[in-house]
């Protein structure tokens, strides 16, 4: 008897899979009480506003022709994005270990689903924060706003496959959790977000770009400013960051989902 | 038609490398049933985690061609900010089902009331159970998996479950694991003993129960590494 399921099956139940993960994590982290689902996209808001005012205290604009609060909006959004992704999957296999007792339900599954959020989330913030600071006057609207989509969309990429690779490494040791909350508090410096790369000498410039989040946060100001800015990025170094460390993550996943004990 | 073929499990332990089941072998054929004894620590829960899915074998394989459940009356699942209901959307949304016509039997089989609506955690542990067993009864498989250690109520529950499980679905096929022997002779045609990691069939259930209660004057199976 063949009971070997077509792809189309197996992404019917995935799809299936990851909407009943998603409802069930909204009301679990949310809960139905005051402003239950709307905190997804609230939380990440509060933060972003209070970077935002901090930022303008302190006039982190250095003096460049970008307003302050466009400056904050995008680059703390934009650090949101990967970071929160993949904090979140840090423990999501271990929180929802009893939910493989189902056989539909695969540890890439619950990975995804965390991301999905997440980036739900952080992207409702950057969109409801700048559609009401463009109506203050206080952001301009984006110059290009495709590339702004393209910057978003490789963080975005970028924020899962961090998220992948560091929830399917949990599964061997906790200390890759350990190591990453230290590692993503001195990476929020160096991400781009908190200034442009055109403002650091050309040593340091160098360096930075090492890091594939700052590219991403250079696209996402091109597009957002346009040329009022200069920016420095390579979509190409990019990408093959985010191809590479999505193939690592899927790989340690499929070694991950083997050794899962109870 | 379901097959655990050469299946083994280690864990690693402080101890060193511990192997808890050691080529375990059975198949069990479409409305068929199996009833495996083994007493505390003999490896029956980790068997039940294989057969499941939700852990993989060290070695060996499990061939699935018909649908098998997740252990019957799971409580382990249920997130405790989810109102029973929520947990009976998540079920049917998981396995494709939809979740409209099977409220009332759910409502009525676990006698939540109101509770039906609120948060599991609100639950008592009587209720819980209830609840896990109805949303086992909600989906259909061709396969159950009973631990017994887990359908415990009292008996006005044990009688509601006994209906739907063994009488209503009495064309299905299960395997019920248990550490009481009496169980094994209402419920099976077959049983096997799993005894220090291996699971030893027997011709009758009489034979089985035989070298159960022989297997229960031993010393107890000690930690000694594989």
């Amino acid at each position: 008897m063949n009971t070997s399921p077509s792809l189309a099956n197996c992404l019917g139940v995935q799809r299936r899979v990851l909407f009943a993960l998603l409802m069930r994590e909204v009301i679990t982290r949310f809960g139905r009480e005051n402003l239950g689902v709307l905190w997804l996209v609230a939380e990440p808001m509060i933060f972003t506003v209070g970077v935002a005012t901090l930022w303008t205290a302190a006039g982190m604009n250095h003096g460049s022709a970008i307003p302050i609060v466009a400056f904050a909006v995008t680059g703390y959004s934009a650090v949101l994005v990967w970071r929160n992704s993949a904090s979140r999957c840090c423990s999501a296999i271990e929180q929802n270990k009893t939910l493989l007792y189902h056989r539909n339900v695969l540890t890439i599954d619950v990975l995804l689903g965390r991301t999905i959020l997440e980036i739900a989330g952080a992207t409702g913030s950057l969109v409801v924060l700048s559609l009401f600071f463009v109506y203050l006057g206080w952001m301009p609207l984006p110059v290009d706003p495709l590339t702004v989509v393209l910057g978003w969309v490789m963080l975005s990429w970028f924020g899962a496959s961090l998220a992948l690779l560091l929830g399917a490494g949990m599964a061997f040791s906790p200390i890759v959790e350990r190591l990453w909350h230290p590692a993503a508090y001195l990476l929020f410096p160096l991400s781009g977000a908190a200034f442009m790369v055109e403002w650091m000498p050309l040593r340091l410039q160098n360096v930075v770009l090492l890091l594939p989040m700052v590219h991403g946060t250079e696209i996402l100001r091109q597009g957002w400013f346009g040329n009022v800015v200069r920016t420095h990025y390579d979509l190409g170094y990019m990408a093959t960051c985010c191809l590479v460390l999505s193939l690592a993550g899927l790989i340690v996943l499929r070694e991950a989902a083997r050794k899962i004990d109870f | 038609m379901f097959s655990v073929e050469h299946v083994s499990k280690t864990y690693n332990t402080r101890m060193g490398l511990r192997r808890v089941l050691d080529d375990v072998n059975f198949t069990l054929g479409r409305g068929r049933n199996l009833g495996i004894l083994g007493r505390n620590g003999a490896g029956k829960s980790t068997l039940i985690r294989l057969i499941s899915g939700a852990e993989a074998p060290t070695s060996g394989s499990i061939r699935r061609h018909m649908s098998i459940s997740w252990p019957l009356a799971f409580v382990g699942a249920f997130q405790p900010n989810l109102t029973g209901l929520d947990n009976l959307k998540f079920i049917c949304r998981v396995y494709g089902v939809d979740h409209r016509p099977l409220v009332p039997f759910v409502e009525e089989f676990t006698e939540l009331g109101l509770y039906f609506r609120e948060p599991v955690s609100h639950y008592s542990h009587g209720m819980m159970t209830r609840l896990a067993f109805a949303l086992s009864m909600a989906i259909e498989f061709d396969c159950f998996l009973i631990d017994e250690s887990i359908v415990a109520g009292d008996m006005r529950f044990h009688e509601r479950c006994h209906n739907e499980l063994f009488v209503k679905r009495k064309d299905r096929a299960f395997i019920l694991v248990t550490h009481d022997p009496q169980i094994i002779k209402t419920l099976c045609e077959n049983a096997s003993v799993l005894h220090e990691g291996r699971l030893i069939p027997f011709a009758t259930v009489d034979e089985a129960q035989a070298f159960y209660a022989q297997s229960l004057t031993m010393p107890a199976d000690t930690a000694e590494p594989a």
